[in-house]
């Protein structure tokens, strides 16, 4: 620590005595700055925060002023996911939407569950983008080719289109953890929808 | 042998270059330092894999766990004639000194009637609005958020164009909801937006531990 200077060091013990300097006057006590020197490191520490929010962009389809316009989706490649205030459980089918209970299958949120099947469902998707990437980290292909490339890819008529229906009992975690798979496995195509009385009705059943 | 010799005076140590790198690490963490803004209330995000970082000029439209909505905009110009449209259209007046304090306001939820009371009160009374509140009214029938969104947005592009704003920094709309937030009460939220063709949006989420 920095010496604590005598501040009796020069004298002015009596009036006719002539003043002299000190002896150590070239130092100053600096133990006070560095403590407020430390505090306010302390404080900007503790107090700055380096995380800043993620974020997850999603685009909404446009709502299409007449129904004649609206995108029809081939029934194949559909795979709707129903999800309700369940919290381990989300319903889906394929296709069509058929008042019959037998087409409705459950999952999970866990890896084995959604991921496995949207990976399953995507394969494809998911290879050619692969493919690309290697290319892109190999610099064969440009910046926005790769983004452009990988963007036709996820859009092709073939791949797989995810509609997410959520009921009004679902959390937005459900959802966000439905979005945040569909982009791990690379699915350019999804739609956040509102459920329909018939499919809110099955879900009833399997209550 | 020698003795040694003890010095004569208290030992010192030579502290100039640990002052200067405690200083100069004080100048960085004040540079650095970017506070968090008083936020009207807690929310708790869900976690996902994205690792965008969320931009900086938003529109943020806040949830809460039981549905309430919370509105903020930046931009102290943008807030005045944002708040003056909506003052005329709710034929509420305000004090000048009221919309000076709105300018600096971080984010609110309370109804237009509300909003002069809101103002007018120090931190602790706008926390205890808060509480009680019942946020911006998002209903059909009193559709203010609708009005919040469209004045701002609008206000919102005029500045951005007459301030000639490269295009990649223009507002972007932002949603924070809490994970257990009824899925309903943001879909309402997004239906709105969209109403007013807004179609693209950014959800802030936490980054997920787990990698993928």
């Amino acid at each position: 620590m920095a010496e604590i200077i005598d501040s009796g060091g020069g004298g002015g013990k009596g009036k006719h005595q002539k003043k002299r300097a000190k002896k150590h006057s070239a130092r100053i006590d600096m133990t006070p700055m560095v403590d407020l020197g430390f505090l306010l490191l302390t404080f900007f520490v503790l107090t700055s925060q380096f995380s800043k929010p993620k974020t997850m962009e999603i685009n909404m389809p446009v709502i299409p002023k007449d129904t004649a316009n609206r995108m029809k989706i081939e029934d194949e490649t559909a795979l709707t996911l129903l999800l309700t205030e369940n919290k381990d459980k989300i319903y889906y089918y394929y296709g069509m939407f058929k008042s019959d209970a037998s087409i409705i299958k459950t999952t999970d949120y866990s890896k084995q569950g959604i991921r496995k099947l949207f990976r399953d469902r995507n394969k494809e998707v998911i290879e050619q983008v692969k493919k690309l990437k290697e290319k892109y980290t190999k610099n064969e292909i440009a910046d926005t080719t790769y983004k452009r490339l990988a963007m036709n890819v996820k859009g092709d008529k073939t791949a797989v289109f995810v509609i997410v229906k959520a009921d009004e009992k679902a959390k937005y975690k459900n959802v966000i953890d439905v979005v945040d798979e569909l982009k791990i496995a690379d699915v350019g195509k999804y739609a956040l929808v509102d459920i329909s009385p018939a499919e809110k009705k099955m879900l009833e059943l399997f209550k | 042998m020698s003795k040694i010799k003890m010095p004569k005076s208290a030992p010192s140590l030579d502290m100039t270059p640990m002052v200067d790198l405690a200083f100069l690490l004080v100048t960085f963490f004040i540079l650095t330092a970017n506070f968090r803004q008083n936020e009207a209330v807690m929310i708790k995000s869900p976690s996902s894999h994205s690792e965008t970082i969320l931009p900086q000029n938003t529109m943020l439209v806040t949830i809460d766990s039981a549905g309430r909505v919370f509105f903020s905009l930046d931009g102290k110009e943008v807030r005045h004639n944002m708040l003056q449209a909506m003052a005329d259209k709710y034929k509420v007046k305000f004090t000048n000194a009221e919309i000076n304090r709105f300018l600096i306001l971080p984010q609110f939820g309370v109804p237009m009637a509300q909003l002069a009371e809101y103002i007018r009160g120090g931190e602790k009374e706008r926390a205890i609005i808060d509480k009680k509140s019942v946020g911006i009214p998002v209903d059909s029938v009193n559709n203010q958020l609708g009005d919040w969104i469209a004045f701002g947005w609008n206000e919102k592009q005029i500045f951005q164009q007459t301030n000639n704003i490269p295009k990649e920094n223009w507002c972007r709309i932002a949603i924070k909801a809490d994970g257990q937030t009824n899925y309903q009460a943001i879909k309402r939220v997004m239906d709105i937006f969209q109403d007013r063709n807004l179609n693209s949006f950014n959800l802030i989420t936490d980054l997920e531990k787990e990698t993928p």
